[in-house]
C-alpha cells in the first residue's frame, strides 16, 4: 500500500524529566502504516532535546509563548506554513492548547490546516478547578475540590477537606499536605511556578492508574489503553509503566469520552480506591507522555487522530495487549554549537 | 482453587496480574502448585499429590500450603482459599 504524504506539526518536544508528549507522538506518527509524516516541530526553548533528533523531526521552528497572545501565535504559523505547507498541527503543551483551539477555525478556513480538538467549551469542563462537576455530568467519582486564590482560604477549606490534602497547580504540579503549614508552603511554590488559581482537592488513598484515549468529538471512543507507573520520579512521572487489562477502567473511560463527546486524544487519572473504586483525578486535554505505549499494545493513537484530523471516520480499535511495559532512558545527544546558533538566533533549526 | 481469570503465569513460575500490572516470582515448589491449581486440582488433592512425591507429612503440608494460598490471596490472585 502506498503511504500518503503529510506534513504534521507537532510541539512538545521537551523530552526531559518531565517529558512533553511530543515526541512520543512523532514516533508514533513515524510508524504509522497509513501515513509518510514530515514533522515539523514546534518549541518554546532552544533546549528542548526534540530539536535535535534529526532522524524524528525533520525542520523545527520556535514559536512564542502562549503568554505573547494569539496573534503572534497566528503570525508565526502563517509564516511556518509558507515554508512548510503544514496539513495538521498537533499541539501538546495544556498551557497552549486554548490559543490553538482558538485559531482552529481560522487555520482550517484560511490555511487549510488541520488540528483535533475538542471545542472550547468541552475543553474547560474538564478543567481541574470544575472537574467535581464534570465528574457529576459523566458519570464518574471525583475527589471533592476547591479553587483558591490566597493562602488565607487554606484553613477553611482543610476544615472542610481534611488533611492530608492535594494542593495542585492550575496546569501542572500536585503535592500532598499534611498540615495546613505545608499547604501554605506548597501554595506559594506551585503559584509562583504555575499561577493561581491553586486547586485543593481531597485526598483518596489508593493505587493511581492512567488511560490514555482518543475520542471522535461525536460520543465514540477511538481507544483506550490503561497504565500503572511501576517507577515514579521525584517529579512524580512515569519512568516506567505497564498496560493493564481493566474493563471497568475502559468502561468509565468509554462513559466520559460519549458523555462529553471528547475530541483528540486525552489521558485521565484516576485513584483505584482499596475498595476498588475509581476516582478521576484529572483529565489532560491532550495525549500523555507515555502515548507510545498504546501503539506498543496495538493501538496507535496519533495515527488516528491524523486520520480524523483529515476527516476521515476511524473505527473504533477493538483491543490492546496488557502486561507491556515501557521503559524509559535518558541519552545525551551531542549538538553542534553551530545548530544551538541556528535555533537561538534565527528561530528554525 | 482457581487462580482468578487472566492471571498469566510463564513456565518459569513468573505470575502476571494484568488487572493490578503486579508481578511475582514463585519457586519450583510454589510453580507446582500453581500447575496443580491450573490443571483444576483441589487442595486435597495438591496436599494428596506433594506429600507423595515429597515424603512430607500430610499435616505439614496442609500449614504451608494454607500460608502460600494467603500469600496468592492477598495479592489478588485467587479469590478465596477453600
Amino acid at each position: 500500500m502506498t503511504k500518503r504524504k503529510v506534513t504534521v506539526a507537532v510541539s512538545g518536544l521537551n523530552n526531559i524529566d518531565s517529558p512533553g508528549p511530543g515526541i512520543p507522538v512523532i514516533r508514533a506518527l513515524k510508524e504509522s502504516g497509513a501515513f509518510e509524516v514530515r514533522i515539523i516541530g514546534l518549541s518554546y526553548e532552544t533546549l528542548e532535546p526534540g530539536l535535535y533528533m534529526h532522524d524524528l523531526v525533520d525542520k523545527s521552528y520556535s514559536i512564542p509563548l502562549p503568554s505573547s497572545g494569539m496573534d503572534s501565535l497566528l503570525q508565526r504559523l502563517e509564516y511556518i506554513h509558507s515554508k512548510e505547507k503544514l496539513d495538521v498541527i498537533i499541539p501538546n503543551f495544556d498551557a497552549e492548547l486554548h490559543s490553538f483551539i482558538k485559531l482552529g477555525p481560522i487555520l482550517k478556513s484560511t490555511y487549510n490546516i488541520a488540528t483535533f480538538m475538542p471545542d472550547l467549551e468541552t475543553f474547560e469542563s474538564r478543567h481541574k478547578s470544575v472537574l467535581y462537576e464534570f465528574g457529576v455530568q459523566n458519570e464518574v467519582k471525583v475527589p471533592v475540590a476547591k479553587m483558591i486564590y490566597s493562602p488565607s482560604e487554606i484553613h477553611q477549606v482543610g476544615l472542610e477537606l481534611g488533611y492530608p490534602l492535594v494542593v495542585k497547580g492550575k496546569y501542572y504540579d500536585a503535592s500532598i499536605a499534611a498540615t495546613p503549614e505545608q499547604a501554605v508552603n506548597y501554595f506559594h511554590k506551585i503559584a509562583n511556578k504555575w499561577g493561581l488559581p491553586i486547586i485543593l482537592q481531597e485526598f483518596v488513598s489508593g493505587n493511581e492508574v492512567n488511560v490514555t484515549a482518543i475520542g471522535d468529538g461525536e460520543g465514540n471512543c477511538i481507544g483506550a489503553v490503561p497504565m500503572r507507573k511501576l517507577y515514579i520520579t521525584d517529579k512524580g512521572k512515569a519512568w516506567a509503566g505497564i498496560s493493564l487489562l481493566d474493563e471497568e477502567l475502559i468502561k468509565i473511560t468509554n462513559r466520559v469520552i460519549a458523555n462529553s463527546k471528547w475530541r483528540g486524544g486525552c489521558e485521565l487519572e484516576f485513584i483505584k480506591s482499596q475498595k476498588g473504586e475509581y476516582y478521576l483525578l484529572e483529565m489532560n486535554p491532550r495525549f500523555p507522555a507515555w502515548v507510545y505505549l498504546a501503539v506498543g499494545c496495538g493501538q496507535n493513537h496519533p495515527e488516528a487522530l491524523v486520520k480524523m484530523a483529515l476527516g476521515e471516520k476511524v473505527a473504533p480499535f477493538p483491543t490492546y495487549e496488557s502486561g507491556k511495559l515501557f521503559v524509559r532512558y535518558s541519552f545525551d545527544q551531542i549538538v553542534s554549537l553551530a545548530e544551538f546558533e541556528k535555533i537561538s538566533t534565527l528561530g528554525e533549526l | 482453587m482457581q487462580l482468578n481469570k487472566n492471571i498469566a503465569v510463564s513456565e518459569n513460575g513468573f505470575i502476571f496480574n494484568p488487572v493490578s500490572g503486579d508481578s511475582f516470582s514463585t519457586n519450583p515448589i510454589g510453580q507446582e502448585i500453581i500447575n496443580l491449581m491450573k490443571e483444576q486440582k483441589d487442595r486435597k488433592e495438591i496436599v494428596k499429590i506433594l506429600a507423595e512425591k515429597y515424603a512430607t507429612e500430610e499435616a505439614i503440608l496442609e500449614k504451608d500450603l494454607a500460608d502460600f494460598f494467603q500469600m496468592l490471596l492477598s495479592y489478588q490472585l485467587i479469590n478465596s482459599h477453600d
